[in-house]
């Protein structure tokens, strides 16, 4: 059992806990992932390492409530446990001084572009981050992540706070920018939002890596259930990634992969809230 | 004394039109009356061929003629010398092609049906159990990590402990048994059978850590120089084949892999009291012809599917056992034999919705002995399908041998060990099973890790 050592939630719908698992604190590196589980009929879902800590033994990660699995997630409280937590998995994120490197990050992801930006920062690079929010009411980290980024853009899609917009905007500015010397972007959050990253920087051929994030079930490259087609190839996002070149991922089909149960997380979560008595058809 | 019976007892077996509709066990299981009068078949021969014929030895002629003495706990012990899984080998060795072809009785009528009885002692200990701890050989203070918690890791982590060593298991999922919990299903091989069969390993003292990735936690070197005194790589075949052809990656093609692990591992089948769900499919086309084929077929058809397997040679070469094409076929499952699938082909949302396939003839034989399958031309065609599941095989996890300094692996990224020791090019490592063998049997990986288990002993000891 893994221990939920502190909660807070970020936003109403944006959670963050802080485990205890030193296995996974021990090893971890940026841009890996963990399987998480809860409980004995749960699912195996993976989540984005958002900060670990070796020598405390914990691991932080984030998330926001989706389906059944983040919705039920999200009634947990500090000294509840996981029963599961396996990791840290995938490749971590390659980290270099390349020069000038803007992170790209959207919603809860905000969270793990942290620890990317936090290894760039160390690495010597010159980091600009930009992190686009829905709304202001939605907005967490900016000081986290303002704390590792020599430039923090902030977007919002409805104009509540920082610009108006969506992080390509900003982005495409600065990649045409006269004194562009961006050497590359590294971009996690919704699928679509890193495949619009993607396509705002292929013009300027500036390097684009993307943290994917399709659907997992094992998450150790056993059931290929996260392939994703790069370059032509099919690769397993699970031990291959998360991150791939975005200039060659397959975005169509990810998101179509991505889509493949929606119909049956609409009726797991609707089941779930009938059992605690709060669902729609309730009485019905 | 009564005249012998040539012919073996059959089995109870759930109706094949019933059982097609739910995930418990197909195959009954013997009766007292049925499984003493089988026990009574066995002539105890002098020349133990049957013996010969078992990858872990199993002394079959002595614990039959314990059950034919209805000594049922000493049936159990003898068995449980040689095999620390018996419930589970008594429901998935391929008997037929092992103990039971080298049985005497062939030459007359029928072999005794070895498995079946195995089956029987396993099933009465589980359910009376004797609480008798398993003898267990003083301490030798030596430390081995058993690295994966299928049938190879297992026998080996349950020969060492016995032989007195203290053994570590480490698991990556988040229950023991590797691929006997998220391959093998439910209806052929209850899951808390093998749950079963893990207790009593632990119970031997061995210790099981769960949700440990070896090699992203700490690597074997690492195991080795944190006090480990050797280890054993058991970590399977798990890495899935596909075909290479245009549209595999559309919404509803699974490898066998996934398919079954959602459906065994995760229990989609019982979606939504459990979270994990499956594309259940109108029209399920299974692609392969082995053991994992015929599972995943009967899972599909199981989940309410109409299922079709598709195999590109013919119905001779298929690997599968016998007895599970024969289980499949009366379930109704369909086989078009002889096909190859070319493509898969999506609707507007990618979501599978044709497969494209050509007929094939056999030409001559190929490397493997079995005549090669070569294409008719002009044979195109095109099934409606809305769920696809590759059953290719498998291949090594590669995470172990990137992870490991100087361990030898070949072309198909299996790990290189001998095959009398398990002994890999690596000091103080061992190796069995599939992670060696690429995809085989249940019981050759027992075989392989006992056999291991006594040279790291031997090792251990020096």
């Amino acid at each position: 059992m893994y221990k939920i050592l502190e909660k807070q939630s970020l936003t109403p719908s944006i959670h963050l806990f802080k485990l205890d698992a030193p296995r996974v604190a021990a090893k971890a590196s940026a841009g890996q992932f963990v399987i998480i589980r809860n409980g004995d009929k749960g699912e195996r879902i993976p989540l984005t390492l958002a900060d670990w800590d070796a020598a405390e033994g914990t691991v932080t990660v984030v998330f926001m409530e989706v389906g059944k699995t983040t919705v039920e997630l999200a009634t947990l409280k500090a000294g509840d446990s996981l029963s599961d937590f396996a990791g840290p998995l995938g490749l971590p994120t390659h980290i270099d001084n390349y020069g000038t490197v803007v992170c790209v990050a959207g919603g809860f992801a905000v969270a793990t572009i942290m620890p990317i930006a936090r290894a760039l920062k160390q690495a010597g690079n010159r980091v600009i981050t930009i992190m686009g929010f829905r709304s202001k009411e939605l907005l967490f980290w900016e000081k986290e992540v303002g704390r590792w980024s020599d430039e923090l853009v902030i977007t919002t899609d409805d104009g509540s706070y920082g610009r108006k917009g969506l992080v390509t905007e900003p982005l495409r500015d600065l990649l045409a920018a006269p004194d562009n010397n961006i050497s590359r972007v590294i971009a996690i959050g919704p699928t679509v939002m890193m495949k619009f990253v993607s396509k705002t920087t292929e013009p300027f051929k500036t390097r684009t890596l993307v943290s994917l994030n399709p659907v997992m079930v094992d998450g150790t490259g056993m059931c290929g259930c996260c392939r994703v087609t790069v370059d032509g190839e099919t690769r397993f996002a699970c031990v291959d990634g998360p991150d791939f070149d975005g200039h060659l991922v397959d975005w169509d089909e990810l998101m179509a992969r991505q889509k493949s149960y929606l119909a049956e997380e609409v009726k797991s979560l609707e089941q779930w809230k009938c059992q605690r008595g709060t669902c729609q058809t309730e009485g019905k | 004394m009564a005249k012998l019976n040539l012919n073996r007892i059959e089995m109870p077996r759930q109706d094949p039109l019933e059982r097609g509709r739910n995930f418990e066990e197909v195959a009954l299981g013997y009766t007292p009356e049925m499984a003493a009068e089988e026990a009574s078949r066995c002539l105890n021969c002098p020349k133990r061929f049957c013996v010969s014929g078992c990858p872990v030895n199993v002394d079959i002629p002595e614990f039959i003629v314990a059950l034919k003495e209805n000594d049922l706990p000493k049936a159990a012990e003898i068995l449980k010398r040689k095999n620390a899984l018996p419930g589970i080998c008594g429901r998935v060795c391929p008997q037929e092609s092992q103990c039971e072809s080298q049985c005497i009785m062939n030459r007359q009528g029928a072999p005794v049906a070895i498995g079946r009885l195995e089956r029987y002692v396993a099933d009465w200990e589980r359910e009376n159990p004797s609480g008798k701890p398993a003898e267990i050989v003083p301490s030798t203070g030596k430390k081995v990590a058993v690295v994966g918690t299928g049938p190879a890791g297992l026998t080996c982590a349950a020969e060492l402990a016995m032989l007195g060593h203290k053994v570590d298991m480490f698991e990556a999922l988040h229950v023991a048994g590797g691929v006997l919990m998220y391959g093998i299903p439910e209806f052929r091989l209850p899951k808390e059978i093998v749950q079963g069969e893990v207790k009593y390993v632990e119970s031997l003292g061995v210790t099981l850590e769960l949700n440990a990735v070896v090699g992203k936690i700490d690597s074997v070197d690492e195991l080795l120089a944190a006090g480990y005194d050797a280890v054993f790589l058991g970590t399977g075949a798990g890495l899935p084949m596909f075909l290479g052809v245009p549209g595999e990656n559309l919404s509803g093609v699974y490898s066998a892999n996934e398919f079954l692990t959602r459906v065994n591992l995760m229990k989609a089948y019982l979606f939504p009291e459990y979270d994990t769900p499956v594309q259940v499919g109108r029209k399920v086309a299974v692609i392969g012809g082995g053991n994992v084929a015929m599972d995943a077929a009967r899972c599909a058809l199981r989940l309410g599917a109409e299922v079709s397997v598709i195999y590109r040679r013919s119905r001779e070469e298929m690997p599968a056992r016998h007895e599970e094409v024969e289980n499949a076929e009366e379930e109704g499952i369909k086989f078009r034999l002889l096909t190859n699938p070319t493509g898969f082909t999506g609707d507007e949302k990618l979501q599978l919705k044709s497969m494209q396939c050509v007929e094939m003839e056999l030409g001559e034989p190929d490397a493997s002995g079995r005549r090669r399958p070569i294409v008719k031309p002009g044979s195109d065609f095109s099934l409606d399908v809305d769920v696809a599941v590759i059953a290719l095989g498998t291949t090594p996890n590669p995470l172990i041998a990137q992870t490991t300094v100087g361990l030898e692996t070949n072309k198909r990224g299996t790990v290189v060990a001998d095959e009398a020791t398990g002994k890999t090019k690596k000091d103080r490592v061992w190796a069995g099973g599939d992670v060696v063998t690429g995809s085989a049997t249940v019981i050759s990986a027992m075989g392989a890790a006992k056999r291991a288990a006594a040279d790291m002993d031997r090792f251990l000891r020096s």
